[in-house]
């Protein structure tokens, strides 16, 4: 035993130096930090463009005061729903040849009129290209009801208290947490994959693994090779989380603090985040590791890694169902399938306080770590040494 | 004290067998030669022994451990397709493949430090081997194989790429291991290096051990070489000189007849065939190699001789 952690050590510090030692492991430091950086310049622009362009336009044909009402009812419906979802309602001054305005009006661009109500509040008419918008024609008949009705009277104010969280808004914003934290495990593994599956390229192609099977166990050459990528992105991940950290600083009033407190307590959540994306990594790593071992060119592992991909979302998908219900049937054999696991369990964590379950989670991980590498270690020898007895399939990997 | 034993070793892969029950004994301190033209399946054995790969059926035994693996820090090995990390310097290439076979890291590039300046390659310690020529990469993997002292060194047809010089120095190696109590096992196509090299030798030809045993033991299986050339072209001395007898030129080419060289003089002399030159040779590993492997194998190992 100790030889064989010998051996996994000297691959894996070959490994894990040729990688950190690498100028293009500054890219691999930055790639992650682009779109998180892009994202927020682009997200900021992008909702101002997205608020201006959306909301349809509504020329409102009125005398001043009737259309003063109108603007002021859709100010409290503004109250009530936000900005985003309403249109927007500008004013002319009626003119003598009312179709003419009107024509006029509905072929503008300053600003680009959907449709124009005239006829007041009274005999209001709608007249603009509506078929695929039913919800300018709604919002229209909201305000004009509400500018008509009598201002003031009948309705009792409404008393307000307002307490810091209530348990509505604590187990949404757990779920977002959970979700939240489920989405960086998930990107941060489809991140690694293409480099876990072209771990053995190198080897394979310049021959080493000659040298390498000569010497010592292919488990040792898997666990090492395993543990060298594992330490690799962990540097890259507390450079990541620092940096989105500091962002969430700069960016957001009030800083980390105000992210919704996850159910286990910071701390332990970190922690288990910490530990779940070594799992997540090594089950699918040695996973990929196994798959990637079979390719003998670079060719073979790109034309790999597609469906590898869609096998990662599927898992993701399957895991994202113990979001919001952390006991139910689906999120308990999410937890329990080795693949989905850590991500379901990081959600749990999240969402549920029990501490039991993830020391559980966590062996029967590393369990199916230890299956998945010692069955791919067997499957190189067989396949790719060629080596061993030939055995009936069904007796595959006991040897 | 044998240092490998292979008994009845069989390698099927897919339909082929590769390794049709080899059975081998190398004693500890020998040089050991496996001769075969390529094909013949001396790598596949070698990798059987050595276990990078297990074989069909059969055992065997390297230095007292039935799994090779076990023994890997007494061996060394170098593959017939050398192969090194191109971006790693010479010396941390020499270090790691110490390291792969137990070697301290830190020891491991202090001995290579040493072996390096010893083959005038000390100027490259701190190289990348990307830099290094065919031939110096080449030396640099053999350091790396005999970095940790092994006492089991398995050289996969070590002189293949190198030129006269190398070859010469890898001969000197070899032997100053094997002074210092190394076993070694080499395979080779070229007869002369098994030859120059190797108390024992096995012949393997088409997955099988046609011969194993000492040089001179497959050298004695072949009766010496006659050849004869004679004034007279023809006369009663004639029937002295075996039926099977070739034609060189103008020389008589035959075995010596079981009866030894004195009755053929006599007859030779008797018959007045005029005796210009006469010599009685020792058969080569060659003429051996002919006998034993067949006329086809030999000459499949004459084609790819690249000398």
């Amino acid at each position: 035993m100790r030889r064989f952690i010998r051996s996994a050590f000297v691959i894996a510090r070959r490994d894990f130096s040729a990688t950190v030692l690498s100028k293009t492991f500054i890219f691999f430091l930055l790639g992650p930090l682009f779109p998180l950086l892009f994202g927020g310049v682009f997200a900021g622009i992008g909702t101002n463009v997205a608020s201006q362009a959306k909301r349809p336009v509504v020329a409102v044909v009125a005398p001043k005061a009737e259309f003063a009402r109108l603007s002021a009812a859709r100010d409290r419906l503004a109250d009530a729903v936000g900005e985003d979802p309403l249109i927007e309602l500008v004013g002319f001054t009626p003119e003598r040849d009312l179709a003419a305005q009107q024509k006029r009006l509905l072929a503008t661009r300053q600003p680009p009129v959907r449709a124009v109500l005239s006829g007041g509040l009274d005999h209001p008419q709608l007249v603009g290209a509506l078929a695929s918008d039913p919800g300018t024609e709604g919002q229209l008949r909201l305000l004009i009801a509400e500018a008509r009705a009598p201002q003031g009277e009948d309705s009792p104010e409404l008393n307000v208290t307002n307490i810091a969280a209530s348990s509505g808004t604590v187990a949404r914003d757990r779920a977002l947490t959970a979700q939240l934290a489920q989405v960086a495990l998930f990107l941060l593994t489809l991140m690694l994959s293409t480099m876990v599956l072209s771990q053995l390229i190198e080897e394979k192609s310049n021959k080493v693994i000659e040298v390498i099977a000569a010497a010592i166990p292919i488990d040792a050459m898997f666990v090492g090779k395993l543990f060298a990528m594992l330490a690799a992105s962990v540097l890259g991940l507390v450079v990541w989380i620092s940096a989105g950290a500091l962002l969430i600083q700069l960016i957001k009033h009030g800083g980390v603090a105000t992210l919704p407190l996850p159910a286990v307590g910071w701390p332990a959540f970190l922690a288990l985040g910490i530990i779940y994306f070594g799992m997540n990594y090594l089950l699918f790593g040695a996973a990929f590791l196994m798959i990637g071992a079979q390719a003998s060119t670079a060719r073979e592992v790109q034309t790999m890694s597609m469906p590898v991909t869609f096998g990662q979302v599927l898992i993701f998908g399957f895991a994202s169902t113990a979001v919001g219900a952390p006991g139910s049937v689906k999120a308990i054999a999410a937890s329990v399938f080795p693949l989905s696991s850590p991500m379901a369990m990081l959600a749990r964590g999240a969402q549920d306080a029990a501490i039991w379950p993830h020391v559980v989670a966590i062996v029967w991980q590393g369990l199916w770590v230890a299956l998945i590498l010692r069955f791919g270690a067997q499957l190189f020898r067989r396949t790719v040494l060629k080596s061993g007895p030939r055995l009936p399939w069904w007796r595959f990997g006991r040897a | 004290m044998l240092a490998v034993e292979a008994i009845d070793l069989v390698k099927d892969f897919n339909e082929t067998r590769a390794v049709d029950g080899v059975s081998l004994a190398v004693p500890a301190g020998a040089i050991f030669g496996l001769l075969g033209p390529n094909g013949a399946g001396k790598t596949t054995i070698l990798r059987m022994l050595i276990g990078i790969i297990d074989p069909s059926s059969g055992t065997r035994r390297v230095l007292g451990h039935d799994r090779p693996l076990e023994a890997a820090p007494e061996i060394g090995y170098l593959p017939e397709e050398r192969g090194l990390y191109p971006a790693m310097h010479a010396r941390d290439a020499i270090a790691f493949m110490g390291a792969l076979r137990g070697l301290p890291i830190a020891e491991g590039r202090r001995r290579a430090d040493a072996l390096l300046a010893e083959h005038n390659l000390g100027d490259w310690a701190r190289k990348s081997i990307r830099t290094l020529s065919k031939g110096m990469a080449q030396t640099v993997q053999l350091l790396g194989t005999i970095i940790h002292k092994p006492r089991l060194i398995v050289l996969d047809e070590p002189f293949s790429g190198l030129d006269a010089i190398n070859q010469a120095r890898l001969e000197e190696m070899i032997r100053r291991e094997a002074r210092a109590g190394a076993t070694i096992i080499f395979s080779t196509h070229v007869i002369a290096h098994a030859e120059r090299l190797c108390e024992r030798i096995a012949i393997i030809a088409k997955g099988k051990v046609a011969f194993d045993g000492l040089v001179d033991e497959a050298r004695s299986r072949l009766r010496p070489i006659v050849r004869l050339r004679t004034r007279a072209s023809d006369g009663p001395w004639r029937s002295a000189i075996p039926a099977n007898a070739r034609r060189e030129g103008d020389e008589y080419v035959f075995e010596l007849p079981e009866g030894g060289p004195e009755p053929l003089l006599k007859a030779l002399i008797d018959g007045g065939a005029g005796i210009e030159t006469l010599a009685i040779e020792r058969p080569g590993l060659h003429d051996a190699f002919v006998s034993i492997a067949g006329a086809g194998a030999a000459e499949a190992m004459g084609k790819e001789q690249p000398q």
